[in-house]
């Protein structure tokens, strides 16, 4: 990998692209908050980022430590609380969701509540928080993964929040709101997106000097491919500028 | 009540029992015996605790995180010695204060972490050792439309969101199929706390409390507690209260005590008055990733303080300073 860039900063503007101007998207902390900020100077001036214990349509200047900090109402268009978000993304309102977890499997489901059994666990993680509600409730999710065979999993130690569930119709089955569910998963080896027949993860695009064998064998199920795989471009000097010197100008994510 | 011939069927239950049984019509005859008089509440966080807290209680903290924490009552609660805490799974670093100390018999989890800083330790020493009795799992809406249901005085809320998942299985939800659509809902049982802890930009001795930007879950957690108990950064007039009572987000009948306690959410932060303390929050993430640094911190930051004043001075004049917003609140 060149290294012109940090691993975290190519997740950032991978996940960065994919946002459209002009819609919502449910921010959670870390990646997908520079992701939001970046998109916000770059393409997607009107983003509205939301977070869930309030914050609407604020302007990123100052990276947020916390979900519900300061900053994300900084300048906002609207402070309220927890029900009145997750209500508004129950009743559609909220386009894309970032999630994030320690294991993900085919259809897109996630665990971010226990390695090992629930009952006895090894490792116990910080559960769903708002997770499930993104996946639940948001039109199209987007996952942001470190991609190795330990975390894409054929079965998930635990179903913290819904991908496709089971398969085909099985969102529908338990009660989810239609045409929802998972779109992208952005990973440090490529991005991924889901057959709309079996419902089940497929490679679209990899990573500057990745190849399509790469992330097959770090793949813990059988993966898709899509009938052309493209490569997705390096992130652009503009994108690490506004990166570097207004997003994260203290390098709390150039790792 | 007689036994209804037409119910709508269960068609899924999650496993866990419920932590605290739902007595609507017991949590109205308590709300109208709470006082509705207009009577100075201020007193001690010592005081509070001493009155309104019990061995064994249902307790919950808003807000979340390292945002308006009421950690000036959090400290005294730890001080007090009670325990077997039953508790909502929201307020990350009073939690872990409370778990690493061994208060707490059983959770409705919903998520305790450091956030950017990653996973915490003190969750996982104490759930992976067994130490905490049951927990279970709910996802951020539904702990908050819990709250919600019992501010409505309704036994549950339908909702969306859990269903097909085993955050759901480890819950105490339930699914019908909707009598009015068919569609499966997940059914979101009402919470209410023997004590709910909130801490607030400005109240006045009444209780009548004033919050600066988002609410978090302020409002329908205050509606669903027995006993509430805010602190406040500033002690305010009824008559600015009176000015604008649409700020009024918390009104003084569900209130039980008032404490004046500026920078009670420090380490954390306060909306328009101080920015979160990142060296000593940093100093705190390093400190509880061993039991021996957890009980340094708690016995130096906590144990060995009489009162919230003491901690205040610990901090120092010169730090609080340094954190204190422009235009915001000055500390004296």
């Amino acid at each position: 990998m060149s290294e012109r860039y940090s691993p975290s900063e190519l997740l950032i503007c991978l996940s960065s692209r994919v946002m459209e101007d002009g819609t919502t998207a449910f921010i959670g902390t870390g990646i997908p908050m520079l992701a939001a900020s970046l998109a916000q100077s770059m393409h997607a001036p009107n983003l509205v980022a939301v977070f869930e214990f309030g914050g609407t349509g604020a302007i990123l200047e100052k990276l947020p430590l916390a979900v519900g900090d300061m900053r994300t109402y900084n300048k906002s268009l609207h402070a309220s609380g927890i029900t009145d978000i997750m209500e508004t993304s129950q009743r559609g309102f909220i386009e894309y969701g970032f999630l994030g977890g320690a294991q993900i499997d085919a259809y897109g489901n996630l665990n971010s509540t226990v390695i090992g059994d629930i009952l006895k666990p090894k490792v116990r993680l910080p559960g769903s928080g708002g997770g499930n509600d993104v996946g639940s409730c948001c039109w199209r999710t987007i996952a942001i993964m470190r991609h190795d065979k330990r975390r894409f999993i054929e079965k998930l130690d635990f179903i913290t929040t819904p991908g496709f569930l089971t398969g085909p119709g099985a969102r529908e089955e338990a009660g989810l709101p239609r045409n929802t569910g998972p779109y992208r998963v952005v990973t440090n080896l490529g991005v991924l997106g889901f057959d709309e027949e079996t419902r089940r993860m497929k490679l679209l695009s990899v990573n500057p000097g990745v190849k399509a064998d790469d992330v097959v064998e770090n793949t813990g199920f059988e993966l898709l491919l899509a009938d052309e795989i493209g490569e997705n471009p390096a992130p652009t000097d503009e994108e690490l500028k506004i990166l570097r010197e207004k997003v994260d100008p203290d390098g709390l994510y150039r790792k | 009540m007689a036994q209804k011939k037409k119910s709508v069927p269960i068609v899924y239950e999650g496993e866990s029992p419920l932590i605290q049984p739902i007595d609507l019509d017991g949590f109205r005859e308590w709300n109208r015996k709470k006082t509705k008089k207009l009577v100075d509440k201020r007193m001690t966080e010592d005081e509070a605790v001493d009155r309104f807290v019990n061995d064994g209680d249902y307790i919950g903290f808003e807000l979340y995180g390292t945002v308006r924490c009421p950690l000036s009552l959090t400290r005294a609660l730890v001080r007090s010695g009670k325990t077997n805490f039953r508790i909502a799974g929201q307020g990350v670093t009073e939690l872990e204060m409370l778990l690493s100390m061994g208060r707490v018999k059983e959770i409705d989890f919903t998520y305790i972490g450091l956030e950017v800083y990653g996973v915490s330790s003190v969750v996982r020493r104490a759930v992976e050792s067994g130490a905490v009795e049951n927990v279970v799992e709910w996802s951020n809406a539904a702990i908050t439309w819990r709250f919600k249901a019992a501010a409505m005085g309704i036994p549950f809320l339908p909702a969306r969101s859990m269903l097909g998942t085993d955050t759901i299985r480890r819950s105490s939800a339930k699914v019908i199929e909707c009598p009015f659509t068919g569609e499966k809902l997940a059914l979101i049982p009402a919470l209410v706390l023997d004590t709910g802890f909130i801490h607030v930009n400005r109240a006045d001795k009444h209780g009548n409390c004033q919050i600066d930007g988002i609410s978090g879950f302020a409002i329908e957690m205050s509606r669903a507690c027995r006993n509430l108990i805010i602190s406040a950064e500033e002690i305010i007039d009824t008559d600015e209260i009176r000015k604008s009572p649409d700020r009024t987000l918390i009104p003084y009948y569900l209130v039980d005590a008032v404490i004046h306690a500026p920078y009670a959410s420090w380490p954390g932060e306060m909306a328009s008055y101080y920015e979160r303390d990142e060296k000593h929050y940093k100093m705190y993430v390093e400190q509880q990733k061993t039991p021996e640094g957890m009980a340094e911190y708690m016995k130096e930051w906590v144990l060995d303080l009489p009162d919230h004043q003491a901690l205040i001075e610990k901090v120092g004049a010169e730090r609080l300073k340094s954190l204190t917003m422009k235009g915001g609140f000055y500390y004296e």
